[in-house]
């Protein structure tokens, strides 16, 4: 009967362009921002970047940028922090401030019925946020119990680790959430100077889906933003990644270990980039079905779940992994991912492997645009990528010219045992530090 | 097997206003419940299998079984290999998984809409037609005791709300935790696991929920050419479970771990759940939730304990009333470096003590119905969440008209019937405390 399904397979075709309507839209003071309209539902997701994020932080104030951007909504104008609160929610508007290694994000949500009250809030928090020293206080305060839970978390440990050996003194070698001295040191004009560095005309990329025209969304990109500084911060310098290989054991209490691998990466621009992606995919990509999971928890129980990925800085590219065991299979699970390493790189993979994950990933593609958060989200990603609107039309294609010669070219030329370090954070039994 | 004419099947999709969303919904001959809800913005669907049968219904003495059951669904077939079926939607570009509650146990996928048979049959294949081999059993049980020490014995937070869960159903099944008891959990067998799926997967103890690009009409045809033909259980386990005696005694736990580098401290009351043509105390309770400890700046919470005083880093509270038996209204407060545990509880029940003294501001109410109206928008964004709750509320017994009436019941609700839930579930010999501290403050 297995024969029944595989026949059924053959028999189908893949839709494998994404339909999506990419407008892009050029406010009158020179903002672009890229487009779906979903008239649908009665609200927008609206997704704002600004490139830099927490490695912008000057020397000494580590954790800057990721304090100021807890801080943003913590009151504007007349409003405090209770009051821009109640005014946000009174709209039923919904605001996110995020912060991470390569950007600042703000995810909004908000009602057709009230959107120009919403973005009148929202343009407050992000040009004039008022940082009331007693909101700085007392967001520190969570900042801090954040950085003291982090010391006892294994896999921010395993993280921690892994950066501070990869990457020397560039800002992705320290968490951007600061030490607990350097943020407990941080002044309220510390957090004012993040802002104005971090907060520019010249990073920001702008996407929108949603219940909104392009007039109307052209019209009000330069009320939103255009108050903003034409400038900022000086971007960090590329990274180099220090690739020793081996590993080094942290101890930590508990039933298992968490184990996380890296070695470095390809970038998108790459011609060899998305055979790397089919690769990682076939290695450890998230499916059931990836060597890696196959291997470590389907026919061995050593772990709950173990997956792998490219991971692509504005800096710098990786490949990294991570998986938790019992501390007494710690050495073997390691032991299994070493030789796997090796097989792909001298073996590459099999016809079958490359034709289901090419599939897969042209399946699944289309599959990514659903919902006005999702692909408000994508688009912005898209942009910060150097993309062009048209790239979901064409991004297929790209994943089926890849050969079987290409894959056999770049697992030998991705994968590198000898550079692959692993960070062990527990009690694993047998292994130590190299 | 039931035919149903496509006239109507139109004539369903008007008959629950009060909908946002487009929902139909048919039973097949053989019991199973189907429901559709339509969203026509991508050409995608989401196909979910939930069965009325989880943690809670399990033999005492095997806990975790329906969660490893849960697992060993993916272990093939008389028709497919072990982890064909993961494989087979992956090809498709899909994504497959399953999730146990205490409740239910569901099984879902999401696909491109013109897969939908597909999933169906393969879905209808292994509701009776599983086939394990005792070697894929042991390896799969390997599996279980990493998740568990991985989501549990590695975190000292989920350790004592597992003790605390415990500590508040002294009878009742909830008091086991969904993922087994370890000591269980080793010794759960290859029959244990076949004797509990041949009782309780059966299309008389499942809803089909198919969310997306799809028409009612295709789904009922696909759902009685695949689901149609199973044949149903007469062996369900009955849900009419053990029952809560009476709490008498507030209870008390206090955890230290190593691990622990923030400690808090957290509360539990037994709180009723929603019930159906019944569910204007846990809407109640749902906004309770909100004003308490909803919102880190604006909640009663988060003014008393964060702003007005700098008693806590953090507070919250939380109530989710979609449960077969009576549940649970939470509170926890984390508080600041320097303030002991029991200084910081003693202010959260200053804090409940001075709330239920001087009820509700009207201007916090208004706006919190604002935000629980909009979030019934946000959710239309949401395809495969909007399944979930489907799913979810018709699993535990809930109906449909249940369902359609919630929100209504939410925008009805009164300050007044707030309060009354409020001073009803408030109350500390209904509950469980738990201290999760440092081994050093434990000393």
């Amino acid at each position: 009967m297995m024969i029944r399904i595989a026949a059924l397979l053959l028999a189908m075709a893949l839709p494998a362009r994404a339909e999506i309507a990419i407008q892009t839209v050029t406010s009158p003071g020179g903002i672009t921002a890229w487009l779906v309209e979903e008239p649908g539902i009665p609200f927008t997701a609206l997704e704002i970047r600004f490139r830099g994020g927490t490695s912008l932080d000057a020397p000494g104030k580590r954790g800057a940028v990721n304090l100021m951007t807890a801080l943003i909504e913590e009151g504007t104008g007349d409003l405090d922090s209770q009051g821009f609160a109640a005014a946000r929610d009174a709209l039923a508007a919904e605001f996110r401030f995020t912060s991470d290694l390569d950007g600042v994000g703000v995810s909004a949500r908000f009602l057709t019925e009230n959107r120009d009250e919403a973005l009148t809030l929202l343009r407050g928090a992000l040009v004039a946020p008022r940082f009331d020293q007693d909101a700085v206080d007392r967001v520190r305060d969570q900042v801090l119990a954040g950085l003291r839970a982090d010391e006892k978390d294994p896999e921010t440990l395993a993280s921690r680790q892994m950066m501070a050996r990869s990457f020397g003194d560039h800002p992705y070698a320290t968490s951007g959430d600061g030490t607990i001295s350097s943020v407990t040191a941080l002044t309220r004009d510390d957090i004012v100077a993040a802002h104005q560095g971090a907060l520019a005309q010249d990073r920001i990329y702008v996407a929108a889906t949603g219940d909104i025209s392009a007039a109307e969304l052209g019209s009000l990109l330069d009320d939103l933003l255009g108050g903003l500084p034409a400038t900022g911060a000086a971007q960090p310098g590329r990274a180099t990644l220090a690739a020793k290989g081996g590993l080094v054991v942290q101890p930590f209490p508990g039933p298992q270990s968490v184990i996380q691998f890296l070695q470095g990466g390809l970038p998108f621009e790459d011609p060899d980039y998305f055979a790397a992606v089919i690769l990682n995919e076939i290695l450890g990509g998230g499916r059931f079905s990836a060597r890696l999971m196959t291997e470590v928890r389907e026919k061995r129980g050593l772990t709950y779940g173990i997956g792998t990925g490219l991971a692509n800085y504005d800096h710098v590219e990786m490949l990294v992994g991570q998986l938790a065991s019992a501390n007494d299979k710690v050495a073997e699970a390691v032991g299994v991912i070493r030789a796997e390493w090796a097989r792909i790189a001298a073996e590459g993979v099999t016809e079958t492997e490359l034709a289901n994950t090419k599939t897969f990933m042209t399946g699944s593609y289309p599959l990514r645009f659903d919902g006005n958060a999702r692909i408000a989200s994508i688009l912005v990603g898209m942009q910060m990528m150097g993309l062009s609107p048209d790239y979901p039309k064409t991004r297929n294609e790209r994943v089926e010219a890849v050969t079987m010669a290409d894959v056999k070219r770049v697992a030998a030329r991705l994968f590198r045992p000898d550079e692959l370090l692993f960070v062990v954070v527990g009690e694993p039994v047998g292994l130590v530090s190299d | 097997m039931r035919k149903i004419l496509a006239g109507a099947v139109g004539a369903l999709l008007v008959a629950l206003p009060g909908q946002a969303e487009t929902v139909s919904d048919f039973t097949l001959d053989n019991g199973m419940q189907v429901v559709v809800i339509e969203d026509h913005r991508a050409p995608v669907v989401v196909h979910m299998v939930w069965y009325r049968v989880g943690s809670a219904d399990e033999p005492a003495g095997h806990s975790g079984i329906a969660h490893f059951l849960e697992h060993l669904l993916f272990k093939g077939t008389d028709d497919m290999a072990p982890g064909e079926f993961s494989e087979v939607v992956e090809a498709q570009g899909g994504n497959d998984n399953a999730f146990t509650s205490w409740d239910y146990t569901a099984y879902h996928q999401r696909v491109a809409a013109d897969r939908l048979g597909l999933m169906m049959q393969m879905e209808a294949d292994r509701m009776r037609d599983l086939v394990l081999s005792e070697a894929d059993v042991l390896t799969e049980r390997n599996v279980i005791l990493e998740e568990r020490s991985q989501r549990t014995d590695s975190s000292p937070g989920a350790l004592l709300g597992e003790q605390m869960q415990a500590a508040q159903y002294m009878n009742g099944r909830y008091g086991v935790p969904i993922i087994g008891w370890r000591h269980e959990m080793e010794v759960l067998s290859r029959q244990d696991a076949l004797d509990f799926y041949a009782a309780n997967y059966a299309p008389n103890n499942a809803i089909l929920v198919v969310a997306g690009d799809v028409t009612p009409a295709e789904v009922l045809k696909l759902a009685e050419t695949h689901y149609g033909p199973v044949a149903p259980s007469s062996d369900i386990v009955s849900r009419d479970r053990p029952a809560e005696p009476p709490q008498l005694a507030e209870r008390r736990i206090t955890l230290a771990d190593a691990r622990v580098s923030e400690p808090y401290m957290r509360r539990s009351y037994l709180a009723p759940e929603r019930n159906p043509g019944d569910q204007r105390q846990a809407a109640a309770l749902t906004y309770l939730a909100e004003l308490l400890g909803g919102s880190g700046t604006t909640s009663v919470f988060a003014r008393a304990l964060q702003f007005d005083s700098n008693v806590a880093v953090y507070s919250a509270a939380f109530y989710d009333g979609t449960s077969v038996d009576p549940g649970t209204f939470g509170v926890l407060v984390m508080p600041q470096p320097g303030v002991t545990l029991a200084d910081a509880e003693a202010a959260m029940d200053g804090v409940l003590a001075g709330f239920l003294e001087e009820g509700i501001d009207d201007a916090d109410f208004a706006r919190l119905k604002t935000q629980i109206a909009a979030a019934e928008i946000y959710a239309r964004d949401d395809t495969e969440g909007l399944a979930r709750q489907y799913g979810e509320a018709l699993a535990v017994g809930l109906t449909l008209q249940d369902i359609a009436d919630w929100p209504g019941i939410l925008q009805s609700v009164t300050e007044d019937e707030v309060m009354a839930a409020a001073q009803q579930v408030l109350n500390r010999r209904n509950a469980v405390t738990g201290w999760l501290t440092t081994e050093e403050a434990q000393q």
